[in-house]
């Protein structure tokens, strides 16, 4: 893991004559050289710099010695102030060589070496960061054997709770486990405490799975290998950043699966029935089997299947046999589809920013076995095909009337779209286009409740009325 | 107490970017554009462990330059100056240690205080180390310009 890292390349590869070419840009040069008191110093002067010819020169400055034989410099700086802010446009370049002073001393020739630089336009301040992890890992590590003792980077307990887990994304589970409940309920059958413990059940499975994920990505080196993570994508990251060790994630994935098997067992006993037995041995082994090995669905391409899987059908019928006692209809399974197709989607565009560095882990997911337009083609057939079947599933009776309100998100679900082409190839233009496709989900999902809801009151008060079409 | 003049103390407060120059183990000079932070006395400047590089260069060879040559950054003034100095990296707690430079930070960089806030966005970018630079002498170039020479005050005099 460590050597990923420490090997990732932290700024693209500049030579000379491209360095000398991003110098001549900037409206001033700095050299700079060590004086013989072993000081730097610098000094603002005006050079003309020849790319072609990998060589600048300038005049010599005033009062100060320009040294032979030695490595010298020349940088260049930029930055544009933003009142209010700080400043934005960061960028510079060294370019470093041998510096001539010529015979009459009117001039000074330097030939460049080597150069270096960094330019936010090209890459980002956030894969700049993460492509220098490597270098802090070596702070820390340096620092822990200065002092005899581990140092490691900080978070608070709560930052640090929530970015391990991954705490919000929790939605995915409790929408489709609280609907299958509801529709249950709608049916006439609902218990409280059973209800509850399906929740926290059914959460403490997608915890293990969010952390073994980390765990597992980590072993196989995706995690590394991705230097465009963003906060919907690229894991949590705490073990990259040396946040939280290898050892305590592993223990913490094991601990999270010891509790929701605790759980499982416990509504086993209340309300035992063979289809939740079914349910929850299928769902821990698409959880467990999603990054981990021999399974590795999403290493083989099959990770949007077990995601719509395991957080459309498994978790709604899930929570939907726990109240009937092992009973099942169409009604849940119908609306458990537009829940997996738009969870689905949830990880399949949080997947784009991540197709570089999963491909060269061998991670094959969609998008890294596929072509933009497909990509792009697949969100939008997939997307359509979630509200059919809410439209159709209303037609034919199946969902309540009131579930149509999902429709509501199709604005979204449109922004989303038309987001995914001008920022497919920008990870941080797409976090935006990520965040409003979480969205969907979420709000889809709970406008389905609500229609549940709508039919749960109404059912209460004029017992004689139907919601469904043709019944 | 100030060992600087007075103009280059203005130079350092005006300065939203100023250039850090360190020695490498070969003898090199290493530029670093950086935020100058300056307490009236000392020259402060803060790393995060993700560019921690200068710092190890720093523990090698303690002599280092800031220069400030950029008008853009120092809201339109023409002059320049570069104050070598010796440095050293307070690290006794990179997770907060830093943040007591916050108020001076905050005025250049005001955006910095809504970044920590988010520190969980991006945690490895606030395990910052201290650089403090005693200044030991400046060179002042009150015309921006290289054909003239700079008017040297020798600080580290003046400190002693």
């Amino acid at each position: 893991m460590g050597a990923t890292l420490t090997a990732t390349p932290r700024t693209p590869a500049l030579d000379v004559h491209e360095g000398l070419a991003k110098l001549a840009t900037y409206p001033f040069a700095i050299l700079t050289f060590v004086d013989e008191a072993g000081y730097p110093v610098s000094i603002a002067l005006e050079a003309e710099v020849d790319p072609a010819a990998g060589s600048a020169s300038f005049a010599p400055p005033a009062g100060l010695a320009v040294p032979a034989g030695v490595d010298v410099s020349l940088s260049g700086s930029h930055i544009r102030p933003q009142p209010g802010y700080g400043y934005d446009e960061r960028r510079h370049v060294t370019v470093w060589g041998r510096a001539t002073v010529s015979a009459d001393g009117s001039r000074v020739a330097f030939r460049a070496s080597r150069a270096w630089g960094w330019d936010e336009a090209e890459v980002p301040f956030f894969e700049y960061s993460e492509r220098s992890l490597g270098q802090s890992k070596k702070y820390f590590d340096a620092l822990s054997v200065e002092r005899g003792t581990p140092v490691k980077p900080k978070l608070s307990f709560g930052w640090l709770a929530l970015r391990t887990t991954r705490l919000p994304f929790l939605s995915a589970t409790i929408v489709p486990v609280v609907l299958g409940i509801a529709i249950a309920a709608r049916q006439g059958s609902f218990d409280l405490l059973t209800a509850l413990l399906t929740v926290v059940g059914a959460a403490f499975v997608q915890l293990g799975l969010n952390v073994a994920n980390d765990v597992f990505d980590s072993t196989l080196g995706a995690d590394d290998a991705n230097v465009t993570p963003t906060q919907f994508s690229g894991g949590s990251r705490v073990i990259q950043y040396g946040l939280v060790s290898f050892r305590q994630m592993a223990g913490l994935a094991t601990t999270f699966y010891v509790l929701a098997g605790v759980i499982g067992l416990a509504l086993l006993g209340l309300r035992g029935s063979t289809a939740l037995l079914v349910i929850g041995v299928a769902g821990f082994i698409v959880s467990i089997g999603y990054t981990a090995p021999p399974l590795k669905f999403v290493y083989r391409g099959l990770g949007e299947i077990a995601v719509a899987v395991g957080f459309g059908p498994l978790m709604l019928l899930g929570g939907y046999v726990v109240q009937t006692r092992g009973a099942l209809s169409w009604e849940p399974f119908v609306a458990s589809l537009p829940v997996a197709l738009l969870v689905m989607l949830i990880l399949y565009v949080n997947e784009i920013p991540d197709r570089r560095g999963d491909a060269r882990v061998g991670k094959r997911t969609l998008p890294v076995r596929l072509s933009k337009p497909t990509v792009i083609a697949g969100y939008r057939g997939s997307v359509i095909a979630a509200y059919a079947i809410v439209v159709g599933g209303v037609v034919a009776g199946f969902l309540p009337i009131p579930t149509l309100l999902a429709l509501l998100t199709i604005p979204l679900a449109l922004r989303v779209s038309r987001g995914l082409e001008p920022n497919y190839d920008n990870p941080y233009g797409l976090m935006a286009v990520m965040g409003v496709n979480v969205k969907v989900h979420l709000y889809a999902g709970l406008l389905l409740l609500a229609g549940y809801a709508v039919v749960l009151v109404l059912g209460a008060l004029a017992p004689s009325v139907s919601l469904f079409v043709g019944r | 107490m100030s060992t600087l003049p007075t103009a280059v103390e203005e130079l350092l407060d005006a300065a939203l970017v100023g250039e850090l120059t360190v020695v490498d183990a070969t003898g090199r000079p290493v530029t670093y554009p950086l935020i100058p932070l300056y307490d009236g006395e000392k020259i402060y400047l803060t790393s995060s462990t993700l560019f921690s590089r200068k710092l190890e260069h720093i523990k090698g060879n303690a002599k280092v330059a800031l220069s400030i040559t950029d008008p853009i950054a120092v809201g339109g003034r023409p002059d320049r100056a570069t104050i070598q100095g010796d440095a050293r990296v307070i690290e006794e707690d990179p997770h907060g240690g830093w943040e007591r430079l916050l108020p001076i930070w905050e005025k250049k960089e005001p955006s910095i205080v809504s970044f920590l806030k988010a520190r969980v966005a991006l945690p490895l970018f606030f395990e910052r180390s201290l650089i403090e630079i005693t200044p030991r002498r400046a060179l002042y170039w009150a015309d921006g310009e290289a054909a003239t020479a700079p008017v040297v005050s020798d600080a580290g005099k003046a400190a002693a």
